[in-house]
């Protein structure tokens, strides 16, 4: 067991963490944060998406351990005092989750794709949300709210 | 035909969805997020070859290894089952139906096939542990495609029954023969549909929980928690009533989720052996060999038609992979699509024939259309070689054909109930400006361009909202088609709805809350629906064939009117009136001529609940259910087309634009059918174009990841262009059809159409799906004179 310091949604904490664990079951088994969901154990599928100092990682390529020292944001994380961020919103607004399943992976890879500047229009949106996958929506109405929340017109 | 306009306050509005916030927050309850004290966690050892002996299970070391709270081969469980696996649709009097249990204990038959299980206090121990089981295997020959499952001396998936034949199961009309006969032109062509992988995003999930009297209960991440309910009885001997079934959130199901599973059973089974909660969740790896796959279909399809493109006959003949087993509905697949072999064209003689095979392969269920892609590929592949065998443009071809009087008995049997399909088509041309994608294409042609384009159509109808239960029961269907409504005023005016549907994505909650509120003349926020739970809905048919609107929104309908009936009576009986000198509208009654004199529905439902002053031998309380099943499916149909680039130098195959027209009968909520026809379209174009479930020839799944399956991301595909014309059925008093299919039904066909034509200059006249670049390279390689 290894001891490990991380923060989550803004909060420390300390756990001691076996090296084979998985930060996407840290997350979900340690510290009950169940939002951030597995689809595929392989990296394909991109549910398991959180933001690791802002950028979008997928959290089952990361050992807990690795996480050590850093800042993770879970979909847990992202509303705050009560309102949706604004990606959030934005998938409300457009219809751009069905049985909810990718969402939480799919709404913190697109703020960290608006943040990073890189969502210029549909084609980048597409584009950079490659590693997401839904298997509800065909894609149209995820870009859609992903363009309103970037200013796309 | 009636065009209907949007008459109430919610129906025919895009409400926004009351599912999303818990959705969007994390705060979801997908069956793997939850764990109950003292849960353990199951792991199943799967054969890795696809057909072999089981010599022996040593499961000492399993046992031994840390955590580990029991382990079991499917000869320790072999008493536990008091019947096999249910598949309620044996389609023939004759069809073979081998029994299967939820552990192999002699003979693995497909990869994947469970063999033994471990239970651990976690699900790593339990992962480590099932590693350490030591599992004797002699490998056997395996057979996978279901031509070769067919010859004589083909390796045998059961060998009691002596052939991998499971059935043959034949419709045709009188006249048939004689049509074909007589024909002017006869168009005949193969097709193979590969075996499709449904891949819901969520896994499969269990926990089951038994008391000491076995009081069961079950969390499943299941489209059918009251089919689940019965069939735990068949494999388990637990009386339903003790059997409480929960599909919490989940995630996504697409007809995989359309079944009663091994693990379910197993969960049960060893939660009841233990005396502690047992989970198992599915792995991505688990999920692509242990979860029902789709199509895996080998057709011939003949067109008989007259000079001028009059369609006379049209035979079917398919061989249908079932896999190693008879799922759920494993045999009854092909015959969802067998009602359609005439599509939207008036074709009045007819034969259809199938025969379901068994290989060494995941069985194959139920996947989004479930038997109509598969006619729909094949009919509407046919009408393209058909027009060119006519010298005649296919649009052209397929107007000449569309019925256009409606009600429409078919030569199949059945009756279409409503439709205007050269409204759609019109509709997709206004949408389309083919003439400009038509010049595009000349000017590529003429400059020898590597990227050439093409466009493909698509129209179809389709049979959904399953489904009246007299015709199920005449193909053999073991249960019924209806559903359920409960309608619940609470004293202070709030309503409940116990639906017997159970969503996963489609959005229930909000729009069966749009249907009873404009009905009861109450705010959409005010009504709360409930689901998936068998202790809250006990009667329900469960989501799955388009049903759920056609059949469990009608059943909102139905409740609502004895609602507001025995809420009538109530009215007349403290404003001293008859019930027909009362209006009800807005959610208030009042008398006919003195609107002064009324009441609103919330207030009925306080004095129902006090019963103060109530009727002589009327009951308390404003609540009602309704049972509905319907007199006919549903038709929804519609006209699509496809845009493609191919890159003639490398096979590379870009979509470029999709339109859709469909109709789908009075909408209730425009922006879920929009999300409903996109996520449709979307998987009929994945499966055009990029995926396939392939095995080699001794039976291992080549395509075990999403990455090698290649279910499509945002980056392959195009934004859609979709409308709707809308002819309301006459069958129910919403006018509803069904739309969660239409896309996967008409979009295949659409883009391989597109290919060819884009290809047609180069003497290209098949490819077979997925159109991979491999495939469209070697195509034009072989085209080449």
């Amino acid at each position: 067991m290894r001891p490990v310091a991380l923060t989550v949604n803004g909060v420390r904490r300390e756990l001691s963490l076996e090296p084979r664990e998985l930060l996407v079951y840290v997350l979900r088994e340690r510290l009950g944060l169940t939002g951030t969901n597995v689809g595929c154990d392989t990296s394909s599928c991109g549910a398991c998406t959180v933001l690791v100092n802002g950028e979008s990682v997928k959290s089952c390529t990361v050992l807990g351990v690795q996480a050590d020292g850093l800042e993770i944001t879970t979909i847990e994380g992202l509303a705050s005092n009560g309102e949706l961020h604004a990606v959030q919103q934005a998938f409300h607004d457009h219809h751009a989750l069905q049985c909810g399943y990718c969402t939480p992976g799919m709404v913190l890879a697109a703020v960290s794709l608006i943040e990073s500047g890189e969502a210029t229009d549909r084609d980048t949106i597409r584009e950079g949300l490659e590693g997401n996958l839904c298997r509800c929506t065909g894609y149209h109405n995820i870009v859609e709210a992903v363009a309103a929340a970037a200013g796309v017109s | 035909m009636a065009v209907t306009e949007t008459t109430g306050t919610f129906v025919g509005t895009s409400v926004k969805r009351k599912e999303d916030a818990t959705l969007l927050t994390g705060r979801a309850t997908y069956v793997d997020n939850m764990t109950l004290p003292g849960t353990v966690t199951m792991a199943v050892v799967r054969s890795p070859y696809a057909h072999a002996r089981i010599k022996s299970v040593n499961l000492d070391a399993a046992r031994a290894a840390e955590g580990v709270v029991a382990a079991f081969s499917g000869t320790d469980l072999a008493d536990d089952w008091k019947g096999s696996l249910p598949c309620a649709w044996p389609v023939t009097e004759d069809i073979k139906m081998p029994p299967h249990y939820p552990l192999a204990a002699e003979e693995a038959r497909h990869q994947g096939d469970g063999v033994a299980v471990v239970i651990a206090e976690s699900r790593a121990l339990a992962k480590d542990a099932a590693e350490l089981v030591e599992v004797e295997y002699e490998p056997l020959d395996a057979v996978v495609d279901v031509e070769k499952a067919l010859e004589d001396g083909a390796p045998l998936v059961h060998s009691d029954l002596g052939t991998n034949e499971c059935y043959v199961w034949k419709n045709e009309t009188d006249d048939f023969q004689a049509a074909l006969d007589a024909a002017d032109v006869v168009v005949t062509r193969r097709y193979f549909q590969p075996r499709l992988i449904p891949n819901a995003i969520e896994p499969r999930a269990v926990i089951a929980q038994v008391g000491p009297s076995d009081e069961v209960t079950i969390w499943s991440a299941t489209q059918v928690p009251h089919i689940l309910r019965f069939a735990l009885q068949i494999v388990l001997g637990i009386p339903e009533s003790k059997i409480r079934v929960i599909a919490p959130d989940v995630g996504g199901g697409f007809g995989s989720k359309l079944n009663v599973y091994a693990e379910e059973a197993l969960a049960v089974a060893l939660a009841r052996r233990l005396g502690r909660p047992v989970k198992w969740t599915e792995e991505r790896a688990e999920n692509y060999v242990a979860t029902i796959h789709g199509r895996d279909v080998v057709h011939e399809l003949t067109f008989a038609a007259t000079k001028d493109g009059t369609i006379t006959a049209v035979k079917s003949d398919a061989k249908c992979a079932m896999g190693a087993y008879l799922q759920l509905v494993t045999p009854g697949i092909p015959l969802l699509g067998a009602w359609l072999y005439t599509g939207p064209y008036a074709i009045p003689n007819y034969s259809v024939t199938f025969t379901g095979v068994f290989t060494h392969a995941t069985p194959t269920d139920a996947y989004r259309g479930a038997g109509r892609p598969e006619a729909t590929y094949v009919l509407e592949r046919t009408i393209e070689a058909l027009a060119q065998e006519l010298g005649m443009d296919s649009l052209e071809l397929r107007r000449k054909n569309f019925y256009t009087e409606f009600p429409a008995t078919m030569s199949s049997g059945l009756t279409l109930d409503s439709g205007d399909y050269h409204a759609s088509l019109d509709r997709l041309l206004e949408l389309l400006d083919l003439d400009a994608i038509r010049a595009d294409q000349e000017s590529r042609r003429g400059r020898g361009d590597a990227k050439q384009i093409g466009v493909g159509f698509s129209t179809y109808n389709e049979m959904c909202g399953l489904a009246p239960s007299r015709i199920l029961g005449a193909v053999r269907y073991a249960v019924g088609g209806w559903d359920s409504a409960t309608i619940r005023f609470q004293p202070l005016g709030s309503v409940q709805v116990v639906t017997g549907t159970s969503p996963h994505g489609q959005s229930h909650e909000t729009t069966w809350a749009q249907i009873v509120a404009d009905q009861l003349g109450v705010d959409v926020d005010d009504v709360e629906v409930l689901h998936g739970d068998t202790a809250v809905s006990q009667l329900g048919m469960d989501t799955y064939g388009s049903r759920s609107l056609a059949v469990g929104g009608v059943a909102l309908w139905h409740a609502s009117q004895k609602i507001i009936g025995k809420a009538r009576d109530v009215v007349a009986h403290q404003l001293e009136v008859s019930a027909g000198d009362l209006e009800f509208e807005g959610g208030t009654f009042s008398v006919k001529g003195s609107p002064d004199r009324a009441m609103s529905i919330q207030a009925v439902a306080f004095q129902a609940h006090a019963a103060h002053n109530l009727p002589d031998g009327m009951e308390p309380g404003l609540e009602a259910t309704a049972v509905y099943d319907p007199p006919n499916f549903s038709w929804p149909a519609g006209a699509h087309a496809a845009v493609v680039e191919v890159d003639t130098e490398t096979g590379d195959t870009r979509l470029v634009r999709y339109v859709a027209v469909d109709d789908v009968g009075t909408p209730v909520n425009p922006m879920v059918i929009d999300g409903q026809v996109h996520g449709g379209i979307t998987q009929g174009i994945a499966a055009a174009l990029y995926e396939e479930g392939a095995y080699d020839e001794d039976g291992n799944l080549l395509t075990t990841t999403m990455a090698t399956y290649l279910v499509p991301s945002a980056a392959e595909l195009p934004s859609y262009e979709t409308d709707r014309t809308e002819t309301e059925s006459p069958t129910n008093p919403l006018g509803v059809k069904g739309v969660g299919e239409t896309g996967t039904i008409a979009a295949a066909p659409a883009v391989i159409n597109a290919v060819l034509d884009a290809l047609s200059h180069l003497g290209v006249t098949d490819i077979q799906m997925p159109a991979t670049p491999e495939r469209v390279w070697r195509a034009i390689q072989e085209a080449k004179p």
